[in-house]
């Protein structure tokens, strides 16, 4: 399953959020969010970084088209860092960091970002928590005061947390709990780490999230957030030169302070291929999908991380490409396939693929004759061919990446969260081109070729053509 | 030329000590040019080089989802399958030359406008404009694809049987709108689906696509010579005058009903609304200030601070303006566990009716205005939506001096407009609410057996 990011209120209101959301989110049918590029050469956003004496990274992207900017704070902890039995807690924390300080009353923060002409949210994810908001340029230092001033000086109070275990427990509700399709997602990903906090899902269990409390949030924060886990990043009508001296004044007053080492488990070895079903009176319309552990950028001793991408461009890309063509096209089966690769990941990253019946179709076709696909690709490989044309898309596709405020800083943030360079991300382009053939078949068996997948079938009652 | 002036003081800054001293800037400007083709076709154009990209938006006015009774999904079936084929060029070779030349296509049937969306790289521009004329006067519509997207939008709404905030949608705006094109699902149904004809897609795009009603925008990396070239490359060749079906004005139906439809979902999901401010109404920005007070205004406005913030009954709460041509609406909506949805809407109807008694304060005027004055630009942050709030403009008609017109149509709401048009609007007697969910706490007038 792709990484769920939990913002902090609803996105369908919010175009930010929901840009957002898409821009780190795998999600069925949607090509990968890129890594993004501009052509075949270093350089994707061009980003000007220094570190701050307390050990604060900082990354400027400018984009001078109108005097705003997007100012975000990326903490280097997320949903995988939390203790056993306290499941949901980076998340409630990232609510409660809304909920004042010494100086600011509660529900203060995002009235004064608001006042001032600008939005603001926050999300959380398996490996990182962001704080951001959109503002004029003349109104970033006031956001940054506030953002150091809750890095540090967090007060919360139980007048104020406990509300807001209710509201994140209507979160849960409104996300996973009002359609069976929303409730597999989490079972796929609870099936498929059967150790790893990947497994957890980040809005937590709702036995544990119901107990959470003030003091488990409280730790949490002065466990994680300090200057020197974070990444201030602003992108738009500003440049280092003229960040740093407020950067300065407002982060850089910040001591630094002992974090943890992030020590997560490790998956133990697997070698049965697993299966949940689903069956609920609600489904309308059955889903199969299927889910392998991945490399993700960081984790990826076999070098698979780019070659991946140029197979999920060939297998997905578009309604030309090779799932797409067969099971819709030719063969009528499926009314939507999709496979997706998510690399962006502090440990492993995931490779998903799945597809909806053709109305009438049984699944077990379907299911057939989508691991049929994966097969003939396992044994017949790809082509040259396959491969040039996909190259040449993505890097094309990569110049659009530039033309938004909130995207590259959203990729940045996430790429440096998850353990990546500045370098890595400028060089994508390069390295996305240096993919051949052979390295796709090699990465399409490493991880295609595995047994230890979670295959999840979503289905009605049974007898009721399911 | 349209400058969005950055805000000189700070409004009502807290107890922090922020100097908000910055380096002295000097507002960027946004220019609109008003391209004439040498083939007439006008367009309005925010020309900039930074990036190699450039956005095209167009919409063919009063052409969305008005289809004939038992064709329910025409317009959108078309905006569907323009780009499954044209000219020579059958389906997977026409996806093919999009993707190639990474060239984005899209067009969508909306309430009121059919519009179109092209995002294109500087240097293939060219074929990329060639590309979406053809989808506009030589689409196929072969049978194969024209089924298979058929299958695709079917295959939506089937599964968004059991999504309960579409249904709730749904129910809504068909119990208001009841035999008008606006209470109709714009997607139609599988049965009229089924009867939707290669033909009945022709005759949409031949009928409805005259340069008689296009409004076009563009933004990006291009000069205004060349767009000028493309206007005429991309419209010139479509008819000159279309056919107009004109929609009757109407007014929303379901004053004072509460409608339940029961669903086995852990939370109930509330809707509710009445007759709200077109956009063209003198009073829409003391009704935008009204909105953004009451629901529009994310986390501080009145409805999350009492629902959610207080109480914890939910995790999003909202209202909003939904103007339409010939119609207009005010709408709140929310969900919320089961056992306490009754207690949820309670508190929804009070806080209508409080702002239908007192209107707003004379602090949360002042702090909607900076908000809505300050956060315009907040949009602008990418060519392509640069365009669409230009498309926006054209369509509202205000003027091509708008963006620069803008802050001072909100600073000139005061307190007394807001309680004029808030006591006009809101009335919780007439509200019409639906509910889908198991929701304790609450008498509806009417449960809905099925969802249509």
């Amino acid at each position: 399953m792709p990484a769920p990011i939990l913002p902090r209120r609803t996105a369908a209101r919010l175009a930010v959020a929901a840009c957002l959301a898409l821009g780190a989110v795998a999600l069925p049918g949607i090509p990968l969010p890129l890594s993004v590029a501009h052509a075949a050469e270093k350089g994707v956003f061009f980003p000007e970084s220094f570190t701050l004496a307390n050990g604060m990274q900082v990354v400027v992207i400018p984009n001078r088209r109108v005097p705003v900017v997007t100012h975000m704070v990326w903490y280097k902890v997320g949903s995988a860092d939390e203790e056993r039995g306290v499941s949901g807690i980076a998340h409630f924390l990232e609510h409660l960091m809304f909920k004042g300080t010494d100086r600011l009353a509660p529900g203060a923060f995002s009235r004064i970002v608001a006042k001032n002409g600008g939005r603001d949210n926050a999300f959380t994810s398996y490996d990182y928590t962001a704080y951001h908001q959109n503002v004029a340029r003349d109104r970033l230092e006031l956001v940054m005061s506030m953002e150091a001033d809750r890095m540090a000086n967090l007060r919360l109070t139980d007048a104020v947390v406990d509300p807001e275990r209710d509201v994140i427990i209507e979160e849960r509700r409104q996300r996973v709990e009002n359609k069976p399709s929303d409730r597999i997602g989490e079972l796929l990903n609870a099936t498929l780490f059967v150790h790893h906090p990947y497994g957890t899902p980040v809005i937590g269990w709702p036995q544990e999230m119901a107990a959470l409390t003030r003091a488990d949030a409280e730790r949490f924060y002065k466990s994680w957030y300090a200057p020197n886990n974070a990444i201030l990043v602003v992108s738009g009508d500003v440049s280092a030169e003229e960040l740093k001296p407020l950067a300065e004044r407002t982060y850089g007053q910040i001591p630094a302070r002992a974090v943890p080492e992030r020590r997560r488990v490790t998956e133990p070895p697997i070698r049965a291929e697993r299966r949940v079903t689903l069956r609920d009176a609600e489904v309308r319309q059955p889903m199969i999908s299927r889910q392998w552990v991945a490399p993700s950028y960081r984790l990826d001793s076999g070098g698979h991380a780019y070659a991946l991408q140029v197979l999920a461009e060939i297998l997905n890309g578009g309604s030309t490409t090779r799932l797409y063509r067969t099971l819709v096209v030719e063969r009528k089966l499926a009314t939507s396939v999709w496979f997706s690769y998510n690399p962006t990941a502090w440990d492993m990253g995931t490779v998903s693929t799945g597809a909806v019946p053709a109305a009438g179709v049984p699944m077990e076709r379907v299911e057939e004759a989508l691991w049929g696909e994966l097969r003939a690709l396992l044994d017949q490989g790809v082509t040259e061919a396959e491969v040039a044309t996909a190259r040449k898309r993505m890097l094309a596709a990569a110049a659009y990446a530039r033309d938004s405020l909130t995207g590259p800083a959203q990729t940045l943030g996430a790429a440096l969260a998850t353990g990546q360079s500045l370098d890595d991300v400028e060089s994508w382009p390069a390295r996305i081109d240096a993919v051949t053939a052979e390295q796709v078949n090699a990465a399409a068996r490493a991880v295609l070729g595995q047994s230890n997948h979670v295959t999840g079938l979503l289905l009605p009652p049974v007898g009721k053509d399911g | 030329m349209r400058a969005w002036s950055v805000r000189g003081a700070a409004l009502a800054l807290l107890a922090l000590t922020v100097a908000i001293a910055v380096p002295a800037v000097s507002a960027h400007a946004i220019t609109i040019t008003k391209v004439v083709s040498p083939g007439g076709i006008e367009a309005w154009l925010v020309e900039d080089h930074k990036v190699p990209v450039v956005a095209l938006e167009w919409a063919f006015e009063g052409a969305g989802a008005r289809d004939p009774a038992g064709k329910e999904g025409l317009a959108n079936l078309v905006a569907h399958t323009l780009d499954e084929g044209a000219g020579p060029l059958d389906s997977a070779s026409f996806q093919d030359r999009l993707q190639d030349s990474a060239t984005s296509l899209g067009f969508s049937a909306g309430r009121d406008a059919f519009t179109g969306s092209l995002r294109s790289l500087r240097d293939r521009l060219d074929e990329a404009v060639d590309l979406a004329r053809q989808a506009m006067t030589e689409p196929r519509f072969d049978a194969d694809p024209v089924d298979r997207v058929r299958a695709s939008v079917v295959a939506g709404l089937t599964r968004e049987q059991a999504d309960p905030n579409q249904l709730a949608r749904r129910l809504f705006y068909r119990t208001a709108f009841p035999d008008h094109p606006y209470g109709v699902e714009l997607r139609g149904t599988a049965d009229s689906l089924g009867r939707i004809t290669a033909d009945d897609l022709r005759g949409f795009v031949h009928s409805q696509f005259g340069r008689d009603r296009l409004k076009v925008t563009a933004a990006g990396d291009v000069t205004p010579e060349a767009l000028g070239r493309a206007l005429d490359r991309l419209f010139g060749a479509l008819p000159a005058t279309s056919q107009m079906a004109v929609l009757p004005e109407v007014s929303p139906q379901g004053a004072g009903e509460t409608l339940l439809l029961p669903r086995p979902t852990a939370q109930t999901i509330i809707l509710m609304g009445q007759a709200g401010v077109k956009r063209s109404d003198p009073d829409w920005y003391a009704a935008t200030v009204m909105n953004y007070v009451l629901g529009g205004g994310g986390f501080n406005s009145r409805l999350m601070e009492e629902v959610r913030e207080k109480r914890g009954l939910t995790y999003g709460v909202y209202s909003y303006l939904a103007p339409m041509d010939h119609a207009a609406m005010v709408v709140a909506g929310g969900s919320t566990v089961n056992a306490k949805a009754g207690q949820a809407l309670a508190i929804m109807r009070a806080e209508w009716a409080r702002m239908a008694d007192g209107g707003v304060t004379d602090q949360e005027l002042a702090d909607a205005k900076t908000y809505l004055t300050g956060s315009f630009p907040l949009q602008l942050g990418s060519t392509a939506s640069i365009a669409k709030t230009l498309l926006q403009v054209q369509r509202d008609r205000l003027g091509i001096e708008y963006l620069g017109q803008r802050d001072r149509f909100i600073n000139a709401v005061t307190a007394d407009d807001v309680r004029r048009v808030a006591k006009r609007l809101l009335d919780p007697a007439r509200l019409l609410t639906v509910l889908v969910g198991r929701p304790d706490g609450v008498t509806p007038t009417q449960t809905v057996d099925e969802a249509r």
